[in-house]
Order: structure tokens, then sequence, then C-alpha cells
């Protein structure tokens, strides 16, 4: 058992970030499958999502499970948070976060020159995660000013007024899903950080891009 | 009126279990679909259509929580209304029913003291609200629309409705049900609509008289409504025995 090789193997992500990461991760995937089903029961643009990729088999269906799913998100995301702010893992893996650092390391990125070193963000990977958050943040409020646009109309006037808090919801959406197939994209080239989200931990002094 | 509305998930039992046998063939593909995803084991549609028709009602009650009884849906200017306003049903245009308002007259019936119908002229005769609000569709669209007629909570009042029941039901010439917990029927801006714009409600929208509810989605607005009753007895509706949230408040 290499773990218990203790002092050359640290943990990086801890019980609660791992558990806190798959049941988010679970519920992304249902809460946009069932999403894609009611955007095509109205579209708002010129295309529909193939019904393959939808959950729900039709909109009753596809609502029941967004609105049920909703809970499982927040409360999971409220969990999470609070420990990232709480611990200090937050400030931690998150900051410094400047563009001339974002800049420094997707040059160095780019030019494969970028350092790594196990359970230690670049600033590139940094921005990523704090835009999700942020994209996280702006999809469960304008969702929940799509649910509620007469009890909560404060928070839907905030946004723009029920039409464009639709579009607001609907590029959160795009946006986290554009992050989920980055994020998928550089586990698959480097598969051992999807072991590290599931044991919690790497080899100290490794380079996890090897 | 503050009391809250409390949704009891046994009064539910009966109308769930039938839906629940419906919502499982049409689920059972994307359900696949998902379980091939996460790699855990959702085939079991039975279970998982229970725990959604749960979480529905967990949302019921969640959303009557929510429900403020004084807060009222924004209204807008004239020049806002949308034109053409959408026709929506669960049938085509062509299929509106033909009414003819001399004869109809609203049946009223269940927890009321008097059960004498109504006719077009007599609701007329009740104090008239108008409003320009927004409707939405649960299929996401929306559209903005003016409507006006005589408070429900006046209608229920000189009726001798017990304002202490659960449900006011709605039955439509068109074949069409639906239900509201009283905290929403009682709320000033749920009316009982028969002028569209500044003329009786036209076929398309409803004629003769259409419930405009604009604190909740589109399809808890009944509209060619033929019977109002009041009950303890949770009454559904169209869509809601086939899977809409019943709250469906907005």
């Amino acid at each position: 058992m290499p773990y218990e090789r203790q002092g050359r193997w640290i943990v990086i992500h801890p019980m609660v970030v791992r558990l806190a990461h798959w049941l988010n991760a679970t519920s992304i995937v249902v809460m946009v499958m069932s999403g894609w089903g009611i955007y095509n029961a109205s579209p708002l643009f010129a295309f529909h999502f193939p019904v393959w990729a939808t959950l729900g088999g039709w909109l009753g269906g596809s609502i029941a499970w967004h609105l049920a799913m909703l809970w499982v998100l927040v409360a999971n995301a409220a969990i999470y948070v609070a420990y990232g702010l709480l611990s200090g893992r937050f400030v931690r893996m998150l900051l410094p976060l400047t563009p001339g650092l974002v800049w420094r390391d997707l040059v160095d990125a780019l030019s494969l020159r970028l350092s790594h070193t196990p359970g230690t963000y670049n600033a590139v990977q940094r921005l990523a995660y704090v835009g999700v958050l942020i994209l996280g943040a702006v999809a469960v409020l304008s969702g929940l000013a799509l649910w509620k646009p007469v009890q909560l109309q404060t928070l839907a006037s905030l946004l723009g007024g029920y039409e464009v808090v639709r579009r607001i919801h609907f590029l959160a959406m795009a946006g986290i899903v554009g992050f989920v197939v980055l994020h998928l994209t550089l586990v698959a080239l480097v598969p051992r950080t999807l072991l590290a989200m599931l044991t919690g931990r790497v080899h100290a002094g490794a380079d996890v891009s090897r | 009126m503050t009391r809250r509305f409390v949704v009891d998930a046994a009064d539910h039992a009966p109308r769930l279990e039938a839906v629940r046998r419906r919502l499982f063939l049409r689920n059972g593909l994307s359900l696949g679909a998902l379980g091939l995803l996460t790699g855990c084991n959702l085939q079991d549609g039975d279970a998982v259509d229970r725990v959604l028709w749960a979480m529905s009602r967990f949302n019921d009650r969640v959303q009557a929580w929510m429900f403020d009884p004084n807060r009222l849906a924004p209204t807008y200017p004239v020049s806002a209304i949308t034109k053409p306003f959408p026709f929506n049903a669960f049938y085509a245009e062509d299929s509106v029913p033909d009414i003819d308002g001399a004869d109809w007259k609203l049946e009223v019936s269940g927890l009321v003291q008097d059960r004498t119908p109504w006719t077009l002229q007599r609701l007329r005769g009740l104090p008239q609200y108008a409003q320009i609000t927004r409707h939405i569709c649960i299929e996401g669209w929306s559209a903005i629309g003016q409507w006006s007629g005589a408070r429900l909570s006046d209608f229920l009042v000189r009726i001798g409705a017990d304002t202490r029941a659960r449900y006011v039901g709605f039955k439509c010439a068109d074949r069409y049900y639906g239900s509201l917990d009283m905290a929403t029927a009682l709320h000033p801006q749920t009316i009982l609509a028969v002028d569209y714009g500044d003329k009786p409600l036209p076929p398309e929208y409803g004629f003769p008289l259409k419930v405009r509810v604009p604190t909740k989605l589109g399809f808890k607005n009944p509209k060619h409504v033929a019977a109002v009753f009041v009950t303890n007895d949770y009454p559904g509706g169209y869509w809601e025995d086939q899977g809409y949230n019943w709250f469906s408040g907005s």
C-alpha cells in the first residue's frame, strides 16, 4: 500500500472536497441534461439539444429532475464553499490571481515550459476554478429568479428581468459546460489527477504532468 | 390572510400512484442514458420516479412557505403588452370550444353556502380590476397581457366559501381542469377575467371566463371555466396529474 509511506504521499484533496466534487459532478450532469430538456420546450436560439442528451423524457420529467437535483446541488455547494472559505483552501489554492500571473503561466503552458507541483494550481488553473465558481453562483441565482420571478422579483429585476434572466441562465450553463469540457480534456491528458480526486493523495515531488 | 398553505402527501397518494405508472414508460429511455453516464443503477424507474414525485411534493411545501400573500406580481405599461398574445392550449387553435355567452353559467359547488350558478352579467356586476402582467409558460417563454375581472376572493366571499378550506378547483368546457391553494386563490391579483384588453375575452384566450393568476405559471390559469368548487380533497389538474409540479408558483 503506497499510502502507508507517509511523508512521500501528501493529501491534496481531503475527503470533504472529494465527496463534494463527485456529488457536484453528478448533480451538474443531471442539471445540464434536464436543463437541455427544458430548453427544448421553447428554444431561445435556433437550435435544439439532441434528445439523447436530455434527461426526463418530456418537459414535466425534465423539470422534475431539475427541481429535485437543485437541492442536492445547492446544499452540496454550500458545504463546499463554506469548507473552502473556513479552511483557507480557497485562499491557498486560488490566490494570488492577477492578469500578469495568468499571462505568464499561459505563455509558459503554451510553450510547454510550465512547471507542475502536486497540489498547487498555476494561475490559468486558478482563473478557471474561480471562473467556474462564479458561473455556478450566476447559474443558481439566475435559476432562482426564473423559478420565482414574483416572490424573488427584486433578484429578477436586478438581473434584468425575466427574459434577460433566461439568457443569463443559458450563458452560465454554456460557461459551465465549457469548463467541464476543458477540465475533462486536461484530466485525459494527465490521468493521475483523476486518481488524486479519488484517493485524495499524490506523490510528493512528483510532476503530475508526466 | 397570512395563513400558510399546507400540503399533505397522503392526500395525493392515489393519483400519484396512477401517474407514476404513466411516467415510468416515458422516462425509461433517458433514465437508461443517465445510468450509462454515471454508472449508477437508475434502471429502476419505479424507485426513481417515486423520489421525483416526493421531491415535487417537497417543492410544493417550499413554494407555499415562500408565497407571500401580499407580494404583487410586477405590472407593466400598456406599451409593454405582447402583440399578438400567443395562443396556447393542449389542443390546436381550431379546436377552441364554441361557447354561447348568453346561455353560459358558472357552476358553484363544494364547501360553499350559496350554490346558485352565476351568469356572466352577474360576474361583471362585482367590482372589476384590471391588470397588465407577465404570463410565464412552464415551457420558458413569457408574454405580457391585460386582463380584467372580479377578484376571486370577492367571489369566494360572495358565495359563502369556506376560505379555510385547502383548495379551489376549476372545471373547464374544454375538458381542462385545475386547482389552486387557498392562499393563492385569495391573492388580490387572482381574478375571474372576463375581458382581455378592453374587449370581452376572445375564444382563443378563454371566453367567457379565464382564471388569471399572475403569481403562477401559465398552465395554472384555466380558460373556458365552467365550474368552481371549494374542497379539502386534492383536486389535481390536467397537467399536474401527468407530472407538472402542482404549486408552480412564480
